[in-house]
């Protein structure tokens, strides 16, 4: 007992790493599963469907049944590939896209208590070049999707990875002119110091670099960086690399069970690493939207406010649910959120603890309602439109917001 | 043997294997891949100095964007496995040689500092990107702005070059 606490003493710092890498994985795999359900469900609302509802109620079972479905579907190897690189590309896309998560904070204080001496921090590593960390990381996600369509031997997901290849080039650059604005208020690379730099104790809203009360707006920045950063992701309407009804499914139509469902987990998560920097760079991150003045105290309770509300309507939807099972499930579930409701009001430091991850997770989740919005609303751009975007449009247009707002950040310094 | 050093010698491993990998390849993708992997360890090792945004850039620049550009070329010509023709194959006998005597050189250069190669900057001197940026925009700045005037230059080349093709 004592030799292990002895141990914890001193490699405490590895052995919390590897348990905090451990929670974010399976945090963010369930998240990704539920994202696809998310994602079915309101596109299915706009479309005046019902989407998923066999598979456990209101179809919550549905991404435990798919994640099954691709586990045990034939693992087929096409004729003629390239091995080694067929096998390497999801493996290069997942893990890529799983390692830019370690650098995003999801909150500004430590744990309360702490690990054999060790403080715990809401994020797995802190560097003071996160964002360029970040972005190095974008940068090798390209090859994943071309080597993905060059390694299968076939001419459908060559040219969807041709595709892919110039595509993100092409807005990589835009992304990252983009945030220039940002970056030079902020006078950091560290995500913590931009958002630190956001604090919004005084001004509330005002003072998130999308409004930038203190330099210049960002919001022609936040425009290109969000534009940008739905390309990188080859998501709806800049999904041509995988467009359906010209390629067949583009750069992954060669793979099928769990190496196609890499690919897939791959774009959901790179989705929730771009909400969580759009909200990080632009939307104060942790930040609430209200000054910390006496007046707008009651919006610490807006956790519990939303959480017993919710809890209470899945009671409400589960007594009447069609199925014994859901009669069950459900209004377990909708308890235990309106219990956690209850306790936020009875314990106020763990209300306020939770302050900070609550704004970010929100931002986060709108931004990430806001890729499925698109999803469901806009039609796919043609590829000469889209090069003319990246281009002519995104590049010129994030390159003049850099410099007027350098201007603005001289003005300032020097007054 | 101290933490810094294993990964060094692990990162320097993977760069020379990354390296032997890229001449001895036959398909150009696996040659562009090998080369990916060299530039991922010499970021490493740029780390492992102290040199945080240098290494972020050079995964950027070099990893991302001027490898997307050759993996991207090679797919587009659709490039299949090197053929040798008899000059190549005459490079073969000339290139050992030739190759051990820069190794030979080279060695013979560090034996001959005695080891103790010195510092040119103190360390902490790349750590962050300010102390960066204010080397390149005083001490470094005639190189540096040379360097961007060479880059517009060839950038103007690469435009004329494709505006003839094009009438």
């Amino acid at each position: 007992m004592n030799a292990a606490n002895s141990f914890l003493t001193e490699y405490g710092f590895w052995v919390l790493t590897i348990i905090k890498i451990g929670l974010l994985l399976f945090i963010v795999l369930t998240v990704n599963a539920y994202l696809t359900w998310f994602e079915r469900k309101v596109v299915a609302l706009m479309q005046s469907r019902v989407g998923p509802h066999r598979v456990g109620p209101h179809g919550l079972l549905q991404p435990a049944a798919d994640g099954l479905k691709f586990l045990f579907k034939e693992d087929v190897m096409p004729a003629g590939v390239d091995k080694f690189v067929y096998l390497l590309a999801p493996f290069l896309a997942l893990t890529l896209s799983l390692a830019s998560l370690s650098v995003i904070p999801f909150g500004p204080k430590p744990l309360p208590f702490s690990f054999f001496g060790h403080q715990i921090d809401l994020w797995i590593t802190n560097p003071d070049i996160g964002l360029l960390v970040l972005f190095a990381i974008t940068a090798l996600g390209v090859y994943g999707v071309a080597l993905a369509g060059w390694a299968s031997n076939s001419k459908y997901p060559l040219l969807g990875g041709l595709r892919s290849s110039a595509q993100m080039v092409s807005y990589e650059l835009a992304m990252t002119m983009s945030v220039v604005g940002v970056l030079l208020m902020a006078n950091s690379f560290s995500l913590t110091d931009i958002i630190r730099q956001q604090d919004s104790s005084k001004y509330g809203i005002l003072s998130w670099n999308i409004f930038g009360i203190h330099y210049f707006p960002q919001i022609v920045g936040f425009l290109c960086f969000f534009i940008a950063a739905i390309a990188e992701t080859n998501r709806v309407p800049f999904d041509l690399p995988e467009a359906e009804s010209e390629l067949v499914a583009g750069f992954h139509t060669e793979y099928s069970s769990f190496k196609f469902a890499m690919f897939f987990i791959a774009e959901y998560t790179s989705m929730i690493t771009v909400s969580a920097l759009c909200a990080i760079l632009f939307f104060g991150g942790w930040n609430s939207p209200v000054p910390a003045t006496p007046f707008w105290n009651f919006t610490h309770y807006l956790p519990s406010l939303i959480l017993i509300p919710f809890g209470l309507w899945v009671i409400y939807d589960g007594i009447k649910y069609e199925t014994i099972f859901g009669r069950i499930i459900l209004p377990g579930l909708g308890t235990a959120i309106a219990a956690i409701g209850v306790a936020l009001i009875v314990f106020p430091a763990a209300n306020e603890y939770i302050q900070g991850p609550f704004w970010l997770l929100s931002k986060i989740f709108f931004f990430l309602f806001f890729y499925v919005w698109a999803r469901g609303t806009l039609p796919r751009f043609r590829y000469d439109q889209l090069m003319n975007i990246g281009w002519k449009l995104l590049l010129p247009v994030s390159i003049a917001n850099v410099i007027i707002t350098a201007g603005f950040v001289l003005f300032r310094s020097t007054r | 043997m101290s933490a810094p050093l294993i990964v060094f010698f692990v990162l320097a491993t993977l760069a020379v294997i990354g390296a032997l990998s890229l001449i001895l390849q036959k398909h150009p993708i696996h040659s562009a891949l090998s080369l990916i992997v060299v530039m991922v360890a010499l970021a490493g090792l740029y780390l492992l100095m102290g040199a945080e945004s240098v290494a972020a850039v050079q995964i950027i620049v070099y990893g991302g964007a001027i490898m997307v550009l050759f993996v991207f070329v090679i797919m587009l010509l659709n490039a299949t496995e090197e053929e040798h023709t008899d000059f190549s194959k005459l490079a073969k006998f000339g290139g050992l040689p030739l190759a051990l005597a820069l190794t030979g050189l080279l060695a013979a250069a560090m034996i001959h500092s005695g080891g103790a190669v010195p510092n040119t900057t103190s360390p902490d001197a790349l750590a962050n990107t300010s102390n960066l940026s204010t080397m390149l925009f005083s001490t470094f700045v005639y190189p540096f702005e040379l360097t961007s005037f060479l880059i517009l230059v060839a950038i103007m080349g690469a435009l004329v070059l494709a505006q003839r093709e094009k009438t």
